[in-house]
């Protein structure tokens, strides 16, 4: 008990105090979230399998498809984020490449919920 | 910053493999797989997008040996992912920590996932009508 050191001196570094559940939590709600979705689009991929462009189109098109696709791939890319920034933590232990990627897999996880969003949009509103 | 060398938890190498363990780790792999499968996703979407040609450009891609290959090497992850997942849903809730349900649950997940996998494809091919 004879410990010198201040309290603010033993926590600094340790991480905020305030959020430490929400990574967690967040993690388990996208995780339920991605049970009904991963069902549909499943079922959805099996139901046009070797259809054409002009099918597929078709299908992606409709308001409701549309909408449950650009949820799943917003909740798949939130999800996986948490996920990979665990692996990272758990693996990567040099500040400096850590820190690296987790900043890679941010953006990487942006890009591919960019990219996918963007063309489900260009589709549904496309001629 | 030098660190001195400190006594590590022990990791996979020391283990016995159980079904348990095998299920906790697998999760986390599939999660990785499933995550570089979202590439080829988003591939496929902007593929949609750009056009009938280069849509069937990727299509043929995905229809090719290796193509099946990953796409069923993926769906597999994909339901042992969703699989595990649950199972970890339950265990979140302090469920299943009894080590014969534990054990017998994680086994589940395999069997799960090998059945929806080939289920899927087989309705998949049917749908195509080739089979």
């Amino acid at each position: 008990m004879t410990d010198m050191k201040t309290p603010i001196a033993k926590v600094r570094g340790l991480g905020s105090a305030k959020d430490g559940t929400h990574h967690w939590l967040s993690q388990r709600v996208t995780a339920i979230a991605n049970i009904p979705l991963i069902l549909f689009v499943v079922v959805s991929f099996v139901g046009n399998a070797g259809k054409g462009h002009a099918e597929w189109v078709a299908w992606l098109k409709q308001p409701v498809v549309s909408v449950l696709m650009i949820l799943f791939v917003a909740n798949l890319v939130y999800h996986m984020r948490l996920g990979l920034q665990v692996v990272i933590e758990d693996y990567v232990h040099d500040h400096g490449t850590k820190f690296a990627s987790m900043i890679l897999i941010t953006f990487a996880c942006v890009l591919i919920g960019a990219l996918s969003i963007f063309s489900i949009l260009r589709i549904a509103f496309g001629g | 910053m030098a660190q001195a060398k400190r006594p590590l938890s022990p990791h996979l190498q020391v283990y016995r493999w159980g079904w348990h363990m095998a299920a906790s780790i697998i999760n986390r792999a599939t999660g990785v797989a499933l995550a570089v499968g979202t590439i080829l996703l988003a591939w496929w979407f902007v593929a949609m997008a750009t056009g009938h040609e280069y849509f069937a450009t990727v299509q043929g891609y995905a229809g090719s040996m290796i193509g099946r290959l990953v796409l069923f090497g993926l769906t597999f992850c994909l339901m042992q992912h969703l699989a595990g997942g649950i199972r970890h849903l339950f265990m979140d809730t302090g469920r299943m920590y009894d080590l014969k349900i534990n054990t017998s649950s994680a086994r589940f997940t395999f069997i799960f996932s090998v059945l929806a996998t080939l289920g899927t494809w087989f309705a998949a091919y049917k749908v195509m009508g080739v089979l």
